[in-house]
């Protein structure tokens, strides 16, 4: 339960970082960036991960702002959990996320783990990619070839996989601020409170009056990657937020979902869940909505 | 052996030491400080025994590296006791609620509830309800005492602790 040895880098720029992501090791191995250490630390404890060397990004300084300019909240990789969940700008901006931190780990937790690690980390089950995809977030990457933005649908690539090259960085995320009218919901199912969830569901629906204007829905736990729901946010777009609406909505998302099984929760169970957090989640954002307009 | 030198105040005392680059914040407070108050359960994030407050704010004290805490002011659980060696009243809520019975799970628990009554005390929000308690005590894991004396403690604690 100790990690095993490795180089220790922690560079104080970007620049300095992509260089040390580049340069392979003298011995071969693999280079990673360390930001808030609550999923790679565990990984290096367990020997599940060995890297040659270690990039620590802390001490690169602008990376922890949360600015909203233009109509898009922009969040530095290195942004806190914790700091962002109890943000005035993210809530009023973007409350999906502001309802979707809580349900990560736990306090401690929060508080050192970082907006940027959890995204680059790319966990199906894990909260904030589901939002990133949810919201077509995207997010800015500096790598040796220089900056590049990467659209939420094109940066989850799979079982813990990004876009991300070896030697990029994940920097910023940027979301588009809500429009008046909107509202936001999380919903899930972990076996325990602050656990991986089962299932997860993001959705955030506006509204005009009584009906859906726009309709963004995603899912965690349900495949390698965070799944968008675009068959059910078609589902609610023109029609009011009743139970017919919402069972086409469920319907029409779970119809193609092939979830797996595991020690969890079965294939069936995790397909049942998601039809019943997404009547849930939508309901809830509805209800926000109409708070809101 | 890849190491570092690093200095750290950890309650309120400055310490320069080499440590190897690959030491856990956890260990270097146990075995190079011999502060063996602050326990590892897990050492992987699951139980919370090793909490400690890092610059201001809780954190699992095995998910972060030695040399990542250079410049950092840390408090353990021996660093919440009165400087005249009384017992914190964190401490005392939790000893007059039954709150242990083996007691390695305690250090990390104090730390989590110490956590909380100084984010009240800054104003900050903190959880009320004995529900909003559980949540919140849930990221620290007990196999004696069943929870319900910890959340007594945790209550009495809070209930305490004034807004400066
Ligand atoms: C007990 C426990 C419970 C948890 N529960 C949850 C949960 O319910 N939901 C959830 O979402 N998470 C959970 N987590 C994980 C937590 O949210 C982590 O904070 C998050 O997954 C990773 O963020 P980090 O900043 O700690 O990244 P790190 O652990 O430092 O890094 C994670 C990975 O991302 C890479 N990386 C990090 N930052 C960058 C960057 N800027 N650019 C490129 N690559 C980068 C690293 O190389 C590494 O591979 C839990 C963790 C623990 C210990
Ligand atoms: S030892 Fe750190 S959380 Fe269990
Ligand atoms: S008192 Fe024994 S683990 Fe909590």
């Amino acid at each position: 339960m100790k990690p095993a040895a490795f180089d220790y880098q922690s560079p104080t720029s970007i620049a300095e970082a992509v260089q040390m992501l580049a340069e392979p090791p003298e011995d071969g191995g693999d280079v990673k960036v360390l930001a808030g250490g609550q999923s790679l630390v565990p990984l290096l404890s367990l020997r599940l991960a060995t890297p040659a060397r270690i990039v620590d990004i802390n001490r690169i300084p602008g990376l922890t702002g949360i600015s909203e300019e233009g109509g898009v909240l922009t969040l530095g990789a290195l942004v806190r959990q914790r700091t962002a969940e109890h943000s005035d700008v993210v809530a009023r901006a973007c409350p999906l996320m502001a309802a979707a931190i809580p349900h990560i780990g736990h306090t401690a937790i929060r508080n050192r783990g970082t907006i940027g690690g959890s995204i680059a980390h790319a966990d199906s089950a894990a909260e904030l990619p589901t939002v990133a995809l949810c919201l077509d977030a995207e997010m800015v990457a500096h790598g040796s070839n220089g900056e590049r933005t990467i659209p939420a649908a094109e940066f989850f690539t799979g079982f813990f996989s990004t876009a991300l090259a070896e030697d990029e960085i994940l920097t910023a995320v940027r979301v588009r601020s809500v429009a008046p009218g909107t509202g936001a919901a999380y919903e899930e199912l972990a076996r325990r409170h602050g656990d991986f969830a089962m299932v997860g569901v993001a959705a955030q629906v506006r509204l005009d009056g009584d009906t859906v204007t726009e309709a963004r829905i995603a899912l965690s736990g349900v495949d390698a990657q965070p799944v968008r729901a675009s068959k059910a946010e078609a589902a609610l777009v023109g029609h009011t937020v009743d139970e017919q609406t919402l069972s086409a909505a469920a319907d029409a998302a779970t119809a193609d979902l092939h979830p797996a099984s595991d020690l969890h929760a079965s294939a069936a169970y995790r397909k049942h869940l998601a039809g019943v957090l997404i009547r849930r989640a939508v309901r809830n954002a509805a209800t926000r909505a109409k708070e809101s307009a | 052996m890849n190491t570092r030198e690093i200095t750290v105040t950890v309650n309120g005392r400055r310490h320069t030491r080499t440590v190897e680059v690959r030491r856990t914040l956890a260990d270097f407070l146990r075995e190079d400080l011999g502060l063996t108050g602050t326990h590892l359960g897990c050492e992987h994030g699951v139980c919370g025994a090793c909490t400690v407050i890092i610059d201001g704010v809780t954190a699992r004290s095995c998910l972060q590296l030695a040399v990542q805490a250079d410049g950092a002011e840390i408090t353990t659980v021996e660093g919440v006791t009165l400087p005249d060696g009384e017992l914190h009243p964190v401490q005392e809520a939790l000893r007059d609620s039954h709150a242990f019975q083996c007691g390695f799970c305690t250090p990390g628990f104090v730390m989590a509830i110490y956590g909380m009554c100084e984010e009240k005390k800054a104003g900050k929000p903190v959880p009320c309800s004995r529900a909003e308690l559980r949540e919140e005590l849930s990221g620290n894991i007990c196999r004696c005492s069943g929870y319900q004396q910890i959340i007594d403690g945790a209550e009495a604690a809070l209930a305490a602790a004034k807004e400066a």
